[in-house]
């Protein structure tokens, strides 16, 4: 098992190559220099050209590359002009409050999502099924952004049941239970588009199942109808579940960059667009790099799950 | 083509969604000619008018603009841009996607690394990243979404195409010498081509959903020009003392991407030839019966006992009889066999006594299944599942299958025995180490933490026997339990069985379609066709004198070893389609013997001592006559 999960961390390092070069690449086509957009249109050519020595922008686009990925590789992803800032600290510290909205809502669509396909499948064509099958595509239909605004308007602003937005309150203390009443409308927004897939993946997924012939066997045992579904078929279907919710995941976190901004979320999303509308270019390309790497790692955590799910897998 | 509309149609969703999408879109078209205010007139002095109101249908906006007529420019928008990002992300997609599939090996591992590269991003940050390149704008971001759907495009079509590349006609055009590029535009294309418009079609809405989150978050449209995302991001700031600006946008994005998915689910579906086939809806834990008349009453011939039994599957509007009026008996200790070919009926039989036959589509629609006097059919569920495994046993017939493939052979017997008995952990697997001894598997206190696909065939088939032992069941019903089964591994088998009927007392139902197998196991025999019985009596009167003409030109196609060269009469024909019986005798068309009364009525199973069949010209009575 060890050996399999260091297997697949080595790899992922063409991989996660791959995306620094693709991001750099992208960065590279930005017309214009950068020092001027960081200066400002009024600054001297003098000036300019002092900052792109600075920034080591006058050298060639390979050499810059090397530069660049040898200094994140030692941690330097270098300093937002416009935050005045490490790029790192600020990513690592946004990509928390990312990772606590984007965990929860994963948790949340994981469960409900594979908990309603399973449902469906095993009252198809029932009124349980019609209900979900609707329900989910309202839910992958609306966007997310329109529905946590609707959610502020319902819930915080009628209802007064949570926070309007932000991740804690400006004053009073941290406690777990005013992060949870911050975090419950982001969360179950960011959530319901990712449950509705998986909803109805796990619905055909179970479907198939079912009609397989270990499960006729589990019948002639008599094992109850509850144990077959939830246990023999369930675990079963997991097998195609299980990737599906490592894709859902990317969708997760890219549904994260809407919610940030409805929600006021101090997350890496929200970071992301203020970057880009300020053109802070460095702290764009830190900021994608690490959040994409991290998404590669915890890929390779589905994978190793499903390797523990499936025996049938080679490890 | 023709055949997919009434389809689609007949899903009424998908086509309350084609409609709804179908007036988006003329609306759209005809938006410039509509009596509209300018879109990007501002009032001041009318800001945030209510929906409603005077000389504005849905209000206006911060600016005063009139938000029905921005509503209206807005989807026109959006829609084009959705659409124009999906073609484009089909048409590179596509062509990326058909030249690694078609020319393959080098060209296709770096494409295919490349697009795997591009899908190890969340979508939305190589889409900020984009932007963020060539800086915000609706142009620029209709770039970013399509430039991120081109991986998803690539990789489906690359799927497709290296399926077409391999088939004959695409070989043939290499022979006649085409070119590369006239094969994929004459002969691939085309093939791809649906794949390309179902795939476009089903994420068109996910498409006007992305553009509208960039212009959402201000990367995309920029004012004055709006489309629903910017609509929605500028209002965003009023949403709680107007929410009507924010609202109106929204719930527009709602009903465009809610008729597009609508109709791409229609469509999907239309196309999937398992739901046309109801090959995808799920068996229910139990049989249907419905059965039109009372059951016949019991007539004491055995521990279980069949009676008129009859077993349909209702797929469409079309009613396949597998099993027509079927009557056994077995007794303690006593073998039945139950042969014939492939469709004949004898396993839908089978698994009709416990409501095993899968359902939908199968239904028990007469007859009763006696266990020690008690029906079986229409029992309800819980008695049933108490039975099962308990009273009577099966074995299927490939265990690769049959076995659940991520659970422990272990853990599976052991799961047999709790789903009748409360045991604890250390009981129930010496109980399954005692098991597997029982059905003869070496060293089985290492073999019950194997996994199915660790064993082999017949070890496979010995855990199968060993779960059917688990709660020391009356019955075994074996359903062809040797058929994958190598010869030596089969005698082993059946050898198991035997020394288990006569140690245990055990009645067994053996279904096979081989002669050698019921001469070696069974005390009676029912041979079956067509679903019903047409011979029935003890193996050794029917082994050596059969009298149903099929019986006998069954047993005529077994070679025999050492029996010397000779002529195997195969079958001529095929038996009959069960939803369209002939009257009468159902072998009389593939009967040599067969005369003009055989098709005329119902023929019944006619009985002499210990020996029944269905025919009016039995085997044994014409030889009689010649002698």
């Amino acid at each position: 098992m060890t050996g399999y999960i260091l297997k697949r961390l080595v790899s992922a390092i063409p991989v996660l190559i791959g995306i620094t070069v693709i991001v750099f690449l992208i960065m590279a086509l930005i017309p214009g220099d950068p020092a001027t957009a960081i200066l400002g249109s009024y600054a001297t050519p003098e000036n300019v050209e002092r900052l792109n020595r600075d920034l080591g922008l006058d050298k060639p686009l390979v050499q810059q590359y090397f530069i660049w990925l040898g200094n994140m590789l030692t941690g330097d992803f270098g300093t937002s002009f416009a935050l005045n800032r490490p790029v790192l600290d600020e990513v690592l510290e946004r990509f928390g409050a990312t990772l606590v909205l984007a965990g929860t809502a994963f948790v949340l669509c994981s469960i409900l999502g594979v908990f309603a396909g399973v449902v469906s499948a095993a009252n198809q064509y029932g009124l349980a099924d019609k209900t979900i099958t609707f329900v989910v595509l309202l839910g992958i239909s609306i966007p997310s952004f329109f529905l946590g605004m609707m959610m502020i308007l319902f819930f915080a602003v009628n209802l007064r049941w949570f926070p309007v937005s932000g991740m804690w309150p400006i004053y009073g203390d941290r406690s777990f239970g005013v992060l949870l009443s911050h975090l419950a409308m982001p969360a179950i927004a960011l959530a319901v588009v990712a449950t509705g897939v998986i909803a109805r993946l796990s619905r055909s997924a179970m479907l198939e199942v079912l009609r397989q012939d270990f499960i006729r066997t589990a019948r002639a045992k008599g094992v109850h109808e509850r144990n077959v579904v939830w246990r023999h078929a369930l675990r079963a279907a997991m097998v195609a579940i299980l990737p599906v919710l490592g894709i859902q995941a990317g969708f997760v976190l890219s549904g994260a960059v809407y919610i940030e901004i409805v929600f006021q979320w101090p997350g890496v999303g929200r970071m992301l667009v203020d970057a880009i509308l300020k053109r802070d270019i460095l702290l764009v390309q830190g900021g994608v790099v690490f959040v994409a790497a991290c998404y590669v790692i915890f890929n390779i955590a589905v994978d190793v799950a499903q390797s523990l799910l499936d025996p049938r897998i080679k490890t | 083509m023709t055949a997919f509309l009434p389809l689609l149609a007949r899903n009424r969703l998908a086509l309350a969604g084609g409609i709804v999408l179908l007036l988006l879109v003329l609306l759209a078209l005809v938006t410039p000619l509509l009596p509209l205010a300018n879109p990007d007139a501002t009032n001041t002095a009318n800001r945030f008018q209510p929906i409603f109101s005077e000389g504005a249908l849905l209000g206006t906006d911060h600016l005063g603009r009139d938000l029905l007529s921005r509503l209206l420019w807005g989807t026109r928008l959006s829609l084009a841009v959705g659409i124009a990002a999906a073609v484009i992300a089909a048409t590179i997609g596509a062509a990326i996607g058909i030249v690694a599939g078609y020319y393959g090996g080098r060209t296709d591992n770096i494409i295919m690394r490349g697009v795997d590269m591009l899908m190890a991003f969340p979508y939305i940050l190589l889409a900020l990243a984009i932007v963020a390149a060539l800086g915000p704008g609706l142009f620029n971001a209709l770039i970013a979404v399509a430039a991120v759907n081109v991986p998803f495009f690539a990789r489906n079509i690359r799927g497709i195409t290296v399926g077409i590349a391999n088939k004959e006609f695409v070989d043939a055009a290499r022979l006649a010498g085409l070119s590369n590029t006239r094969i994929i535009l004459s002969e691939i294309l085309p093939n791809v081509i649906p794949v390309i418009v179902i795939a476009m079609s089903t994420t068109i809405g996910w498409m006007i959903l992305e553009t509208a989150g960039l212009s959402f978050l201000g990367l995309g449209s920029q004012p004055p020009q709006a489309d629903l995302g910017s609509m929605l991001g500028e209002a965003r700031s009023a949403l709680i003392t107007n929410p009507h600006t924010s609202i109106v946008p929204g719930v527009m994005i709602l009903i465009i991407v809610m008729s597009i998915n609508l109709l791409g689910d229609g469509v999907r579906d239309a196309l999937d030839p398992r739901l046309k086939s109801g090959a995808l809806s799920r068996p229910m834990a139990a049989t249907r019966i419905d059965r039109k008349q009372a059951p016949p009453a019991p007539a004491g011939t055995g521990l279980l006992e069949v009676k008129a039994l009859e077993t349909q599957f209702h797929i469409k509007d079309r009613v396949y009889r597998a099993v027509g009026g079927v009557d056994l008996h077995v007794d303690k200790g006593e073998c039945l066999g139950i042969i014939g070919e492939s469709g004949s009926g004898k396993s839908v039989a089978a698994l009709s006594i416990m409501g095993l036959v899968a359902s939908p589509p199968g239904v028990v629609t007469g007859g009763a299944a006696y266990y020690d006097g008690n029906d079986l059919i229409g029992a309800p569920y819980s008695r049933l599942r108490d039975m099962r495994g308990r009273n009577v046993a099966y074995i299927f017939q490939d265990p690769l299958a049959t076995l659940h493939p991520l659970y422990r052979v272990g853990d599976q017997l052991i799961e047999a025995i709790r789903a009748h008995r409360p045991i604890g952990r250390a009981e129930g697997r010496a109980k399954a180490v005692e098991l597997l001894r029982d059905v003869r598997i070496p060293n089985p206190e290492k073999r019950i933490t194997d996994y199915p696909h660790e064993m082999s065939g017949g070890m496979r088939q010995r855990v199968g026997i060993a779960m059917a032992l688990a709660n020391d069941p009356d019955i075994i019903i074996a359903d062809e339990p040797t058929t994958a089964l190598d010869v030596t591994v089969q005698a082993q088998v059946l050898t198991i069985l035997d020394d288990l009927r006569r140690s245990r007392g055990l009645a067994i139902i053996f279904i096979t379609h081989d002669f050698g197998v019921v001469a070696q196991l069974c005390d009676r025999v029912a041979v079956m066709y067509a679903g019903r019985i047409v011979e029935e009596g003890r193996t050794a009167d029917i082994l050596g004198a059969p009298r149903h003409p099929y019986t006998a030109r069954l047993m005529a196609c077994v070679p025999e070893l050492g029996g010397g060269k000779r002529r195997l009469e195969a079958i001529p024909g095929l038996p009959p389609v069960v939803d369209r019986l002939p009257v009468g005798c159902a072998f009389a068309a593939r009967c040599d013997r067969a005369h003009g009364d055989c098709r005329k009525g119902e023929i019944p199973l006619a009985r002499d001592g210990g020996h029944a069949v269905r025919c009016l010209y039995p085997e044994s009575a014409a030889r009689e006559a010649l002698k």
